[in-house]
């Protein structure tokens, strides 16, 4: 607050000359936009202390949700109950809530509804913002972004940002969290005839008895034609593409099934019908009576359009069976939004993307502009990076890059490296099974995030770091402050390759792994290890194949997908992977009772890992009579009490008593345990 | 015409008999020393001794021109064989003179003739018959006109076959041509089993091709068994069974026997006893358990498996409810190899495929084998992959059913643990993972401390599990699965680093009650505290007690005692005296302030020991040194407090308590030289058997106790024994080491420097991706990828198609596998598909 009253002052000081204009309020962080990234992007800021501010348009955050979506009901789900009570497990389930350390903002409460109405999450946002008193200047539109060069700047540069009112403010820092909110818009001839998602009547009785033509293939035109399908006649749907069902591509922004009754009424021929087109080529002419007729601007180009309806070739006056030749009561567009270039400065080189990706400015895989060094798009702007693959354009998404994002900053600008915990190398089987199993950030930012294990030297301890941007893997050491001098281990969580896509069966007959053995062609979302004996070179990364998020690994590792996405079974899941971490690092990772480490020390020079943590240092593990009994049963461990003096067996080498018995043990698994696995099917 | 086996036998009698009279009458003919059996006769005595019925061979000669001379040998030759099925030979002799039918005519003589009775069935070119197997099959094959049927067509073929269904079986021969030994192999096997199955004999290679079993070889004979007697739709082919062996009339006869048994024995008695025409004939037998309820099921899978089998095993089903088998439930399928004193084995298999590539793939039965009998390293290193090989989580997996009893002890959430940490005292919390296997091995202990400590007060057992309720976890800054924390109302909080053991655990938990160190007021108390006069609550778990003694004015030890203490608390009592008269307590024991008075619950004594040094480590450093027993019994437990001091060890193995004398002599050994570059020390096998299996790795047996031995456990790994005709005195003790010194001594062994290595390989998914995904798996392909790139959308969308089409016929054959009676659906138990991807439930 203190630093509030004081820039309130400085600039009651400066404007008292003649040109308020050369007054600069400043920040360190500058963020503009207070919707769900940028007060996420806040929380993080506040939390560490920084400079921040965050401008916001309108008089509170979340004005996009105030009016989108028009019909009110968000698709993405507030699960209130998983059988579990693992409060990181469950914000896998919960895609609206952001992350903070209040309970109270878990999303749960403030909604029961599985798709929950769209002013609760405006509600839910005042409350994020005010509950966490979140430095937000509201009614403060900015109009213009500039760059100010600057050898003394964090960047080389600050940042100078005008409001609607010219006021200016400098910051070291911007943080664009906008969104993308300009609406998609076609130029054709006719297209005046075209109502906006943005403004159409969203009451179905003014589409009774109307026939309705849809221009858009996304939620939001499918929502529509959700909301008027009963009382319309017909409803035809044109796009370019053909339709993308997030249940067939495993991503969100895809068509929900919550908003596909007309792919229903369209299969089942009750008159509404899908149509692919380009728009570009689409002509609307409108006869006397009012009625849209769809012809072709090709058709247009060769006549002149003066001479009125009559004298426009229909295309059905050739082709009496073209399709849409039926006239439409109002044809409405719902293309989707892009992002708001229009307030940066070229100077700040803010490019959209390529192909289908020009709705998002152009970024790196940190998140950090193309164009301008300390720019960083974050929240649904920053989709560019996991477009049409995982969640990044999304709450459930981009609350974890927003988080990473923060780290970057944190480690660039303040010298807090990422944050870690090292372990010794017993709890490696362990750490990575707690993580994979209850993660949110891995799970819903799959293939984008990735958790990094940093080996000590020896290999006798490591180092976790938690979701970094896989993007930027070869930049590591700069970007968390933390050292790879001795192999890493990422791991990731991926969908199967192949198995999903936009025309993929994806409820084919066996499309589920059971086994161990094979889990590296699972299909369903499970968490993949790779082992690098070095970091990957910027170079490497470059030259990973397409659609491989990382480089090719000395290792790698699946561990088997589980129906229940619970990957903590002993044999199936974590054996599989205590292997494959052993064979990385040529060790024993195998936990032994004190009693077989006091043989060990007696027999061998030298002690597998875990008898060298925990028993060497008195805190071996001595377990009861009772699971000694099952050890021996097991043979795994021998049994002395009754040692028949006359024992041939030579303990002490590798080949000898535990391996010896292990041989004797080699009594199948039984086969029902495959059963454990079974899925789907089901 | 049904035709049974008797009749076949009769008819092998029959000619075993005829074969042992024409021996009988060319022994008796042939008296002239010419060992062959051909008779010569002439033409007179020829046609004379014709008989009806009698078939014969004969060929009629002036004086043999040199050119027949081969053709003669090989007749000669083929007396034996011919004779095995009743037809003589003869050469005829024809007179010069002669100029009949047979001896007249020039190239007359370059025949042979076959006669039945008299009547003449064919004539053979000399040229036709150029061999022993020529010559039998030729003959056989004339004799047997009737019985074989010639085909040459397809729709021959097909015929016979038809006017055979339901009626009679057929053997189905193919020879690339006549005159060859599968050919006379054939025609022996017509001679013997015409009469029970149709013969039916080509050499058109077309006809096979058009048969059409694929691409069939045609270079070599086959033979197919047409079970035409079973077959009733016209439309359909017999079904075929193709014999794999060569063509011999051993296998021939094998194969007939085999087709003839019955397809599925039933059986209901011990397997180790059944005997089948299989096991006789040296094939294995397989045996499909059965049971009641599923008696239809798997007799239906007998049958199918028995098809697939034939002429390869036999197939029994054996009833479970009959016999009392001893062998695991699961166990479906069991396997009898004809070798004697072969156990039956019993096996758990999934799918049919399994029971026939087990018994197809001879190698892979053999391997079987191999595997029970003796171990091949390679291949029980990968089947090991997937069977758990930690004791640790092995025994709890095995103890997961067993419910613990919780009751004792509290478990707590996120949400009730801060107010839970007001309601007693000392609050004990176990965090772990439900799923990590350490935690749940602790838990089973703290369940044990739990009831050790129940009705103490002021303690209290929780547990929080972390995978539940990761906030509270992270919050008290757990990073370890376990982790044990005492926290005291006040709000301090321990954590436990000891031993995870029942005992070790209840014993800090106790002592960690009193203060560490503990303040003693008075002269009275520090004395009493030196005699072991503590709070009653602790004696069961006292050991040793330090006393600190400070004068008033050395506070900067004071502190780091104070430090020290809170370090050692829940480990060792101490106690600290820092009073006016602290110095005449200190002086009582030969030192003075600071200092530490040392009693041990050992002996009676204290021992004082100055403090010289004065930081907490140190201090700590130097009460745990002081600790350790002089002439400690290593144990489990305490090892590890010896192995830090980085020191050989003198270490005598006994069994039960060591001898008085030996005793005396080892303590005076240990007491005599209190910085000794070595631990003196002794291990009860009773009180610690694991030690037995110390003994085994040093000497291979236990050799006989007790057994003095020096081990470097910490450099060079050298394991000496000491002599076990001298006595264990202090002086041979000291001489014998003198020697180990001196290198004069041979270690009887030397520990394994061996690192840790991984116990077994690990699935190798990167070379298993090669096939599917070259483009990852490749190691730099830096040229590759620049062409790549520019043509990449064509490309991609090839491979993508490529891969939808594999991915098609993985399809495909997933559907495939899945046609009704081919998987073991209803043996007992029912198993899941052990494929790759698990099938429909």
């Amino acid at each position: 607050m203190a630093r509030a009253v004081w820039g309130t002052l400085l600039r009651l000081t400066l404007c008292t000359g003649a040109v308020c204009t050369t007054a600069f309020l400043y920040h360190d962080y500058c963020v503009i936009g207070a919707g769900p990234s940028g007060l996420q992007i806040a929380y993080f800021l506040q939390q560490a202390g920084r400079d921040y501010v965050v401008f916001e348009r309108s008089h509170a955050p979340g004005s996009f949700f105030t009016l989108y979506p028009r019909h009110r009901k968000l698709i993405s789900i507030n699960k209130q109950y998983t059988g579990k009570s693992n409060s990181e497990f469950n914000l896998r389930h919960d895609w609206n809530s952001l992350l903070s350390h209040d309970h109270r903002l878990l999303f749960r409460h403030y909604s029961h509804d599985f798709f929950p109405d769209a002013d609760t999450m405006v509600r839910y946002l005042e409350d994020f913002a005010s509950l966490l008193k979140l430095q937000v200047q509201y009614n403060t539109a900015i109009v213009h972004v500039t760059l100010d060069r600057d050898q003394q700047a964090w960047n080389g540069h600050y940042f100078i940002l005008m409001d609607q009112n010219r006021q200016n403010y400098k910051c070291s820092s911007l943080l664009v969290a906008t969104g993308t909110w300009v609406p998609n818009v076609v130029n054709f001839p006719g297209s005046e005839y075209v109502e906006g998602y943005e403004t159409v009547s969203i009451n179905p009785e003014d589409f009774a008895g109307q026939t309705v033509l849809i221009l858009g293939r996304g939620n939001s035109a499918f929502e529509t034609a959700e909301n008027i399908l009963g009382v319309t006649n017909f409803i035809h749907m044109v796009s370019r593409s053909r339709v993308r069902l997030s249940w067939a591509t495993h991503y969100v922004g895809d068509l929900r099934a919550i908003n596909n009754g007309l792919l229903d009424t369209y299969q089942l021929k009750s008159l509404d019908g899908l149509l692919e087109g380009d728009l570009e080529d689409l002509a609307i002419v409108k006869d006397k009576k009012g009625k849209l007729h769809i012809t072709l601007r090709f058709y247009l180009e060769n006549r002149n359009t003066s001479a009125g309806i009559d004298s426009i070739t229909l295309p059905q006056d050739e082709l009496d069976n073209f399709a849409t030749r039926a006239p439409y009561d109002r044809v409405i567009r719902c293309l989707g939004w892009k992002f708001d270039f229009s307030i940066y400065n070229r100077s700040l080189r803010l490019m959209p993307g390529k192909g289908n990706k020009k709705k998002y400015p152009q970024i790196k895989p940190s998140y950090e502009s193309r164009g301008t060094r300390g720019l960083f798009v974050l929240g649904t702007a920053s989709h560019s990076v996991d477009f049409r693959k995982s969640a990044g354009g999304f709450i459930h998404g981009f609350r974890y890059t927003t988080r990473a994002v923060h780290h970057l900053l944190e480690n660039r600008h303040h010298s807090v490296p990422w944050p870690s915990t090292v372990y010794p190398i017993t709890q490696l089987t362990n750490s990575i099974i707690k993580r994979v199993n209850e993660a949110s950030g891995l799970y819903q930012m799959f293939s984008v995030l990735a958790d990094i294990i940093l080996l000590r030297e020896n290999a006798t301890a490591f180092e976790y770091l938690e979701e970094y941007p896989v993007g930027v893997l070869a930049e590591l050491e700069a970007q968390t402050g933390r050292k790879a001098p001795s192999g890493l281990f990422v791991i990731i969580m991926e969908y199967g390759r192949n198995f999903s896509g936009a025309d993929k069966d994806v409820f084919y007959y066996n499309r589920a792994v059971g086994e161990a053995q094979h889990a590296w062609q699972s299909n369903f979302l499970h968490p993949v290890i790779y082992y690098y004996k070095c970091l990957p070179t910027e170079q490497e990364m470059r030259l990973r194949p397409p659609n491989w998020s990382l480089p090719r690994p000395d290792a790698i590792h699946h561990i088997v997908e589980d129906f229940l996405t619970d990957w903590t079974a002993p044999n199936a899941h974590i054996l599989p992977l205590r292997r494959f971490l052993e064979n990385c690092l040529g060790t024993d990772l195998r936990n032994f009772f004190a009693e077989s480490c006091f043989l060990f020390a007696f027999t061998r020079q030298k002690l597998p890992p875990f008898c060298q943590q925990g028993y060497v240092r008195m805190q071996g593990l001595v377990g009861s009579k009772r699971l000694q009994r099952h050890a021996v049963d097991a043979g795994l461990l021998e049994d002395y009490t009754g040692a028949d003096l006359t024992g041939d067996r030579l303990l002490g080498s590798p080949e000898g008593s535990q391996d010896q018995l292990l041989r004797d043990h080699a009594m199948p698994v039984p086969p029902l345990q495959h059963l454990v696995n079974a899925k789907d099917e089901l | 015409m049904p035709v049974t086996d008797t009749t076949v036998s009769a008819q092998m009698d029959r000619w075993i008999c005829s074969f042992s009279f024409l021996l009988f009458c060319a022994a008796s003919l042939l008296m002239l020393g010419n060992a062959n059996l051909l008779q010569e006769l002439d033409p007179q005595e020829y046609f004379s001794s014709l008989q009806a019925g009698r078939a014969s061979l004969a060929y009629f000669s002036h004086n043999v021109p040199p050119s027949a001379q081969p053709f003669l040998e090989q007749i000669e030759n083929s007396v034996e064989a011919l004779q095995d099925y009743g037809i003589s030979v003869v050469k005829v002799n024809c007179p010069k003179e002669d100029v009949s039918r047979y001896c007249g005519k020039e190239n007359a003589l370059r025949k042979a003739y076959l006669f039945r009775g008299n009547i003449l069935i064919r004539e053979f070119p000399t040229d036709a018959l150029f061999d022993v197997n020529s010559i039998v099959a030729n003959v056989l094959f004339a004799l047997l006109f009737n019985e074989v049927k010639y085909v040459e067509t397809l729709a021959d073929l097909q015929n016979i076959e038809n006017s055979l269904k339901g009626r009679s079986n057929m053997v189905f021969a193919y020879v690339p041509a006549t005159g060859t030994a599968e050919h006379r192999a054939v025609m022996e096997a017509a001679f013997v089993y015409g009469t029970a199955h149709q013969f039916v004999l080509t050499t058109e290679a077309t006809l096979m091709k058009d048969t059409g079993n694929g691409e069939p070889d045609v270079s070599s004979a086959q033979l197919f068994f047409c079970h035409c007697q079973q077959a009733m739709d016209l439309a359909q082919p017999c079904r075929r069974t193709p014999m794999e062996q060569a063509l011999t009339m051993l296998n021939i006869h094998r194969h007939l026997k085999l087709m003839g048994a019955p397809l599925v024995t039933e059986v209901a008695e011990d397997p180790e006893k059944v005997s089948t025409v299989h096991l006789q004939l040296g094939l294995p037998l397989v045996f499909i358990l059965s049971q009641k309820e599923t008696y239809e099921a798997d007799r239906r899978t007998a049958e199918f498996v028995a098809w697939q089998l034939l002429g390869k095993a036999g197939v029994a089903l054996l009833s479970r409810d009959v016999v009392d088998l001893n062998v695991l439930l699961q166990s479906n399928v069991a396997l009898k190899t004809p070798d004697e004193g072969v156990p039956i084995k019993y096996l758990v298999l999934e799918d049919t495929d399994e029971v026939i590539t087990l018994v197809k793939d001879k190698s892979k039965f053999e391997q079987i084998q191999e595997d029970e009998d003796e171990e091949d390293e390679d291949e029980k290193e990968n089947d090991n992959q997937d069977i758990q090989d930690d004791q640790v989580v092995e025994a709890v997996s095995r103890d997961r059913k067993r419910e613990l009893p919780l009751e004792q002890i509290l478990t707590l959430t996120e949400e009730t643990f801060h107010s839970a940490m007001l309601e007693a005292a000392r609050m004990v919390v176990l965090f772990y993972a439900s799923w990590e296997a350490v935690s749940l091995a602790v838990l089973r202990s703290y369940v044990e401390v739990a009831s050790h400590l129940k009705g103490t007060q002021g303690v209290l057992l929780s547990q929080v599990n972390c995978w539940d309720w990761p906030g509270v976890c992270t919050k008290e800054n757990i990073t370890q699965f376990p982790t044990i924390k005492i926290y005291e109302k006040g709000g301090r909080s321990l954590t436990y680093n000891g031993m995870l053991g029942t005992e070790e655990l209840a014993s800090f938990i106790i002592l960690s009650q009193v203060s560490c160190p503990l303040k003693l007021a008075t002269i009275d108390e520090a004395e009493g505290y030196l005699r072991g006069e503590l709070p009653s609550e602790l004696s069961s778990y006292h050991h040793s007690s330090v006393l600190g003694v400070f004068s008033k004015a050395t506070s900067v030890a004071r502190e780091a005692f104070v430090e020290a203490g809170n370090i050692l608390s829940g480990h060792v009592t101490l106690g600290m005296y820092f009073e006016d008269d602290s110095l005449a307590l200190s002086h009582k024991y030969a030192v003075s302030p600071p200092a530490l008075l040392l009693a041990r619950s050992r002996d009676q004594s204290v021992e004082g020991i100055p403090l010289s040094k004065q930081s907490a480590q140190d201090i700590v450093q130097l009460i745990r040194y002081e600790l350790l027993d002089v002439f400690p019994e290593i144990t489990v437990q305490n090892l590890p407090h010896y192995l830090q001091l980085r020191k050989p060890l003198l270490i005598m193995f006994s069994d039960g308590d060591i001898g008085q004398m030996e005793s005396k002599e080892m303590l005076k050994l240990a007491k005599g030289r209190p910085q000794q570059a070595f631990v003196t020390c002794w291990l009860n096998l009773k009180n610690t058997p694991v030690g037995y299996g110390v003994l085994k790795a040093y000497f291979a047996t236990v050799p006989s106790l007790p057994v003095l031995v020096w081990v470097n456990l910490h450099t060079g790994g050298q394991v000496f024994k000491f002599p076990p005709d001298q006595s264990v005195t202090e002086m041979n003790i000291l001489s014998w080491l003198e020697k180990l010194k001196a290198g004069l001594e041979i270690p009887i062994s030397t520990l394994s420097e061996e690192d840790w290595k991984p116990p077994l390989p690990a699935y190798n998914f990167l070379q298993m991706m090669e096939t599917t995904v070259p483009e990852f798996t490749l190691h730099t392909s830096y040229s590759r990828r620049d062409t790549q790139e520019q043509q990449q959308p064509e490309s991609s969308e090839e491979k993508a198609t490529v891969r939808e089409e594999q991915l098609e016929e993985s399809r495909v054959e997933a559907e495939k596998g899945q046609t009704p009676g081919r998987d073991l659906r209803g043996t007992a138990p029912r198993l899941a598909g052990r494929e790759k991807r698990h099938s429909e439930l």
